[in-house]
């Protein structure tokens, strides 16, 4: 699948028209008609295809659990699962991502454990799991903070000759922020192996997509800082895959950055706390609701006979027992020790940490009888 | 022995650090052929090659951003905001991801980099160019502030501070860049969590970090014509901050006053009065004392010896002791 990369490739602007392997009906588009980039391997379908529902799975169940007060909040990525599993599958698992707090289900593709993703999710105060042992960045809150540490990361690779490209998430709003234009023009400037995906939900919370930009796609802005944009059908998971492994082997192969808009539509609340409805339409979402990316691909899949019951009802199965999984470990109250609150500030313990930790012990024995 | 200035130290333990540690990399605005505008980096990109050492474009929180990103590699990166103002820019980065990362991921990933910013003011410098930020800094858990005033520990914390696990904001007087001094080199000191008593005395504890430890030296030069005997603490680390050293000189004095060039209000000298107080209020025998700039924005280069503290108003502000009890 690999394209001839043109030197005027980053001066050629996205197309108007999102970039599309799979029509909504599942019916493939000429190759002509799709960039030039071709349709992924079966094998690599039908992965990402039970990667998505699982995901799926997985979001609906986080989502009930937060509303039963298991969760202090979560943010869904329903609607978004083509975004989010065909840019991780485009990874080696060499690779880095750098996610944000929206991308629970990139990092579940990725092999982390529920419990430890949804770690600060539940109250806690630290990420859960380890970031070296799963290439992923910790999950934290602020935006776009986390694509300079992508392109830093990849940059340091490329002074190691070490092979790795990192992969960073942001949302539409997140491109309105200053660190996001750092992030693109350091990358560009600096050649690193980063792969920019957008993933253009159309809201900020409650701020449509008009009042974040004026650009005609998001990926126009990467032609202004002399890197490739792609503006693609981000509910097209055959495009999603395809266009990111480009970009992630262009990177690979020292050919620099890549911005990759994924134009997709986040059917659920922007976090369980908030109300939709005081800011857009149903029939918007309805809309959405009848291009969804789990479909739109089974419908390929099926069609050519490559995927059958049977598969789809152990498909179902691995769902639901993860589903299972995750509810009985979210039922049990995780074990908070507060003294661990001073352990992990400094590499060494100051001396007022000790006192203030001292003081605490103290209190709680005290509290005790 | 080498008579250096206290910008040449700094070059020595950049240096030094580089040369024993290849993951030690070092960029910035201008730090490459132009060696730095105060030429801290000047001759080490010939020296280590532009994998090493390299000009970064103009935008703080990509600095510090991308710095973050090289250290969860396994980098060490040692970064420069080009004057200290300039530093803002990168605020979030530093509170948000510098200080938190190792506290986030309960200890499993540290930030092993250091964040060299030319402080204060006193050269004549426009706006932008002569702010004490360090109140921010020390307010922030998981940051290490360390400021050094003279060559030898110039040299001796901030090779210290490469060697850290932890991040380091390195704050560099310059006004003192072109202080000399003979140092050995290497010369390492005490570890920067202590205080150096850089002057002994009886009657007064004057508590100077960075850019007033010289003041407070010369106000103890002026005391003793007049028979006033002062101890002069630098305290080299604002955060941690040395109880013992300094409470053991308040012990002895127990009269203590705080100097520093930033905004008295909510500045770093409410710190440390109020640590000493409750610490050592029995020992005392007058009010912990704050000589520092006034409540201003840092004025024009015109009007900045209004403003700086200098030797003549620690000497008034300790008047106002009025030494009865002699």
């Amino acid at each position: 699948m690999s394209l001839n990369v043109e030197s005027s490739e980053s001066r050629t602007l996205p197309t108007l028209t999102p970039l599309r392997l799979l029509d909504n009906a599942g019916h493939a588009i000429r190759s002509e008609d799709a960039g030039g980039f071709a349709l992924p391997e079966p094998e690599i379908l039908r992965d990402i295809y039970r990667r998505m529902v699982v995901a799926r799975r997985f979001d609906v169940q986080v989502t009930a659990l937060t509303r039963q007060g298991r969760l202090a909040t979560y943010p869904s990525a329903f609607g978004q699962e083509a975004c989010e599993i065909g840019a991780v599958a485009a990874l080696d698992a060499t690779d880095w991502l750098f996610p944000t707090y929206r991308d629970s289900i990139a990092l579940l593709t990725r092999g982390v454990a529920p419990a430890e993703i949804l770690s600060q999710f539940r109250g806690d105060w630290h990420s859960g799991y380890d970031p070296r042992a799963h290439r992923i960045a910790p999950l934290a809150t602020p935006l776009a903070t986390q694509a300079l540490h992508a392109v830093g990361l990849g940059h340091a690779a490329r002074l190691r000759r070490d092979p790795i490209v990192a992969l960073t998430f942001l949302g539409d709003g997140a491109t309105s922020e200053g660190d996001a234009h750092e992030a693109f023009n350091f990358a560009a400037v600096w050649q690193a192996p980063t792969v920019f995906v957008v993933q253009n939900n159309q809201f900020a919370i409650s701020v449509p997509l008009e009042r974040q930009t004026r650009a005609a796609t998001l990926a126009d802005k990467a032609v202004g800082y002399g890197m490739p944009g792609y503006h693609v059908d981000g509910n097209d998971v055959a495009a999603m895959y395809a266009v990111t492994r480009h970009a992630v082997e262009r990177a690979r192969n020292g050919g620099g950055p890549t911005l990759v808009e994924g134009l997709t539509y986040r059917i659920e609340a922007h976090t369980t706390t908030d109300d939709p409805t005081r800011y857009r339409e149903s029939r918007d979402v309805e809309h959405w609701k009848r291009r969804d990316p789990i479909e739109r691909l089974e419908k390929y899949l099926v069609s050519d006979g490559l995927l059958g019951d049977e598969e789809r009802s152990s498909i179902a199965d691995e769902a639901e027992a993860l589903a299972a999984d995750t509810r009985r470990t979210m039922n049990v109250e995780a074990d908070h020790d507060p003294l661990e609150l001073f352990e992990h500030v400094y590499a060494t313990r100051r001396v007022a940490l000790g006192e203030q930790r001292a003081f605490l012990a103290d209190e709680r024995d005290r509290a005790a009888r | 022995m080498t008579t250096t200035s206290m910008a040449g130290a700094l070059t020595t333990a950049l240096r030094d650090a580089m040369a024993a540690d290849e993951r030690v990399v070092v960029y910035g605005e201008d730090v490459g052929p132009l060696g730095g505008v105060f030429r801290v980096t000047d001759g080490l990109q010939a020296e280590f090659g532009s994998d090493r050492i390299w000009d970064s474009p103009l935008a703080e929180s990509g600095i510090v951003g991308t710095a973050v990103g090289m250290a969860l590699y396994g980098l060490r990166p040692v970064v420069e905001m080009q004057f200290d103002a300039f530093s803002y820019p990168a605020f979030e980065q530093i509170v948000s991801h510098v200080a938190k990362m190792r506290n986030r991921t309960r200890g499993r990933v540290g930030m092993p980099l250091v964040i060299r910013i030319p402080c204060s003011g006193d050269i004549g410098g426009v706006e932008h160019h002569s702010d004490s930020s360090e109140a921010y800094w020390t307010a922030t858990p998981g940051l290490t502030v360390v400021t050094p005033s003279n060559p030898a520990d110039a040299y001796s914390m901030l090779r210290e501070a490469i060697d850290s696990d932890d991040p380091i904001i390195f704050l560099e007087p310059k006004s003192r860049y072109w202080m000399r001094a003979d140092v050995e080199f290497p010369a390492r000191q005490t570890s920067f969590d202590r205080a150096h008593v850089v002057r002994e005395g009886d009657d007064v504890t004057l508590l100077a970090y960075g850019p007033t430890v010289a003041t407070a030296l010369a106000a103890a030069d002026q005391a003793a014509a007049d028979g006033l005997s002062i101890e002069v603490v630098d305290l080299r680390s604002l955060s941690p901050f040395d109880d013992e050293t300094v409470g053991a000189s308040v012990r002895k004095t127990s009269r203590a006053a705080v100097i520093h060039e930033a905004a008295q209000f909510g500045g770093y000298g409410a710190e440390v009065a109020a640590r000493v107080t409750e610490r050592n209020f029995f020992h005392l025998s007058a009010p912990v004392l704050r000589i520092t700039g006034f409540d201003v924005p840092y004025p024009s280069p015109k009007l900045e010896e209004y403003f700086l503290p200098t030797a003549e108003r620690v000497l008034d502000a300790i008047e106002t002791w009025q030494w009865e009890a002699r």
